[in-house]
């Protein structure tokens, strides 16, 4: 009797435990639906080809929900962060990789840990303060909060995920490599730039991917530090909106229920399927280092 | 020869400089903080109420708030996030469904907060009607932070050797005796040391909150898990971009403020983490 007793209570147990290990499935899926469901009440008060190639994004105005400038602005921050942040990033991740002595190591790895816990908002504050007044005077505009404000603070956020996933590629590299390399009579960094990076290249390219995937959904930042204006420029000097801005500071001021509100969801759907391809991206350059 | 040589030697002066760059942001972030906010610092400004349209007095109902909100995160993220990974490494084995648990709890990790925020208000604050309150954001929060809980309590039940499993079973426990009573105890540190994490981060997001909890301002203090309250990083925001020329100190201070929680939760994290490796490296 005792032991039915504990097999029903084993049978409970193991269904709860289930239920619980799915709640990452679960709770995709729910966003997913949720997003799809608000965007398509979007879409049957907005044609999705109008929203898709506006070049507008005025929703109280003129009710105009054109998607070009807010992926405009999202691009525009991106590509400059990744410029900034690349070449920082994987100089960091070979320079603490390959050259630095272990105590320097030691020491170097929790300062770029610190910089991953600092808040977003606390960085954008640091922009304000400190960076945008600096962009404003170093190129003479009327204003400091533009794209290149956002690129910058964005590149040093996505800096820590680039480093320490790079860092990591760069260490699987079997020791034997470098020492063939240099028995074969390359210097150093000779070793270091035509065989240890190349070998490293997936985690590399993984790490860049992940760091990008950080930089398009970042949101307080860009909303502090970019000047907020739906246009569709090509120049970093000028202010942005991104679409995680967009709807950080238009949710507050919307009717619920209205199409205004739902155009939130629609954008939100858009970045959440750009996020999941980027990570999806990534994951696969991952898996490639574990088969190394 | 001698020109490779140079090469290598501009070549690793230019790695050191990219290295410093680094250092010298976070350093400068820091220093600028600490030396800027401690003016700011006093009594009256962490116990004390914003004053003034928040030009004056203190900040202790967003501290309240924000603990309030770690609190509850960690209420709700907790127990599903260990028990998540209970079936992951205990259960699941190596089948199917463990391996689109597993990239969903990447891709989890992935979603940018704001679409957190986004989906905390439709469900939680709107279809649940639980309003713009404490237990909404901190539903919110939680799912933001599960991938961090779920990620390292199974690494922390990988480490617990399986001789330990075995020897309970063969002494007649059931599987669900052995992972409470044996696993669990074992893999204790590493759970709290991702809790710790989670909480730190939690802490310090902005987006996930503005829709679901986060109050301008507020009468007073919350008085139940229904009500909206206050949070340091939304104060922070407000000071910063909302308020007319807000004073240098009540900005520097705020942030430092914030900055001081969320990296005393990281520290606590990670001293937890080495101890526990040097305590395995003994073992071993």
């Amino acid at each position: 009797m005792k032991s039915k007793l504990n097999n029903f209570k084993n049978f409970l147990i193991t269904r709860f435990i289930f239920l619980n290990g799915i709640i990452s499935i679960v709770v995709l899926t729910v966003i997913l639906i949720f997003l799809v469901y608000n965007s398509i009440k979007f879409f049957s008060g907005y044609p999705i080809f109008d929203f898709l190639t506006g070049t507008r994004w005025s929703p109280t105005s003129t009710e105009k929900f054109g998607l070009l400038p807010l992926l405009a602005g999202s691009t525009l921050i991106t590509v400059g962060a990744i410029i900034i942040a690349l070449p920082l990033g994987v100089g960091a991740a070979i320079y603490i990789g390959e050259l630095a002595p272990r105590a320097v190591r030691e020491t170097l790895k929790p300062v770029i840990e610190i910089l991953a816990t600092i808040p977003s908002v606390v960085i954008g504050f640091i922009g304000i303060q400190l960076i945008v007044p600096l962009i404003k005077r170093a190129f003479g505009l009327p204003i400091g909060l533009t794209a290149l404000a956002g690129s910058i603070m964005l590149a040093f956020m996505s800096l820590p995920t680039i480093i320490s996933i790079s860092e990591d590629a760069i260490n699987a590299v079997p020791i034997k490599y470098r020492h063939a390399s240099l028995a074969l009579g390359a210097t150093k960094w000779e070793t270091t730039y035509k065989v240890v990076v190349p070998a490293a290249k997936s985690g590399i390219v993984a790490s860049i991917m992940l760091g990008l995937g950080r930089i398009v959904g970042e949101t307080m930042t860009v909303l502090m530090v970019t000047g907020n204006s739906p246009r569709i420029v090509f120049s970093w000097l000028q202010p942005v909106r991104t679409i995680t801005a967009t709807i950080a500071a238009e949710m507050g001021e919307t009717v619920r229920g209205g199409l205004h509100f739902s155009s939130l969801f629609a954008i939100g759907l858009v970045l959440f399927i750009i996020t999941f391809l980027i990570n999806f991206i990534a994951d696969r350059f991952i898996g490639r280092i574990r088969k190394m | 020869m001698k020109k490779r040589y140079l090469q290598q030697k501009i070549f690793y002066g230019l790695l050191l400089f990219c290295t410093l760059v680094v250092v010298a942001f976070v350093l400068g972030i820091i220093i600028f903080l600490i030396v800027k906010g401690v003016r700011a610092i006093n009594l009256n400004f962490i116990l004390g109420f914003p004053e003034n349209g928040m030009r004056e007095g203190g900040i202790f109902p967003a501290i309240l708030g924000t603990l309030y909100l770690m609190i509850g995160t960690i209420i709700f993220a907790l127990p599903i996030g260990i028990f998540a990974a209970i079936y992951i490494n205990e259960y699941a084995g190596k089948s199917k469904i463990t391996r689109i648990i597993r990239l969903s709890i990447i891709n989890m990790s992935g979603v940018p907060s704001v679409v957190f925020g986004l989906f905390g208000l439709g469900f939680f604050v709107l279809f649940l009607r639980f309003g713009k309150s404490i237990l909404a954001g901190s539903l919110t929060l939680a799912l933001m932070i599960l991938p961090v809980i779920i990620t390292s309590t199974e690494e922390a039940l990988k480490s617990v050797s399986d001789t330990y499993r075995q020897a309970s079973l063969a002494l007649g426990a059931t599987k669900w005796q052995t992972i409470y009573k044996v696993v669990l105890p074992q893999a204790l540190p590493g759970i709290i040391t991702g809790s710790v994490i989670g909480i730190g981060r939690a802490a310090g997001e902005t987006a996930p909150i503005i829709f679901t909890v986060a109050a301008f301002s507020q009468p007073g203090l919350p008085k139940s898990i229904l009500d909206q309250a206050m949070a340091l990083p939304y104060h922070l925001y407000v000071l910063a971009t909302q308020v007319t020329n807000p004073p240098e100190d009540m900005l520097w201070g705020t942030a430092l403020v914030l900055l001081f929680l969320v990296l005393f939760f990281s520290v606590i994290g990670s001293i937890i983490r080495v101890r526990q490796r040097l305590k395995k490296r003994e073992l071993s």
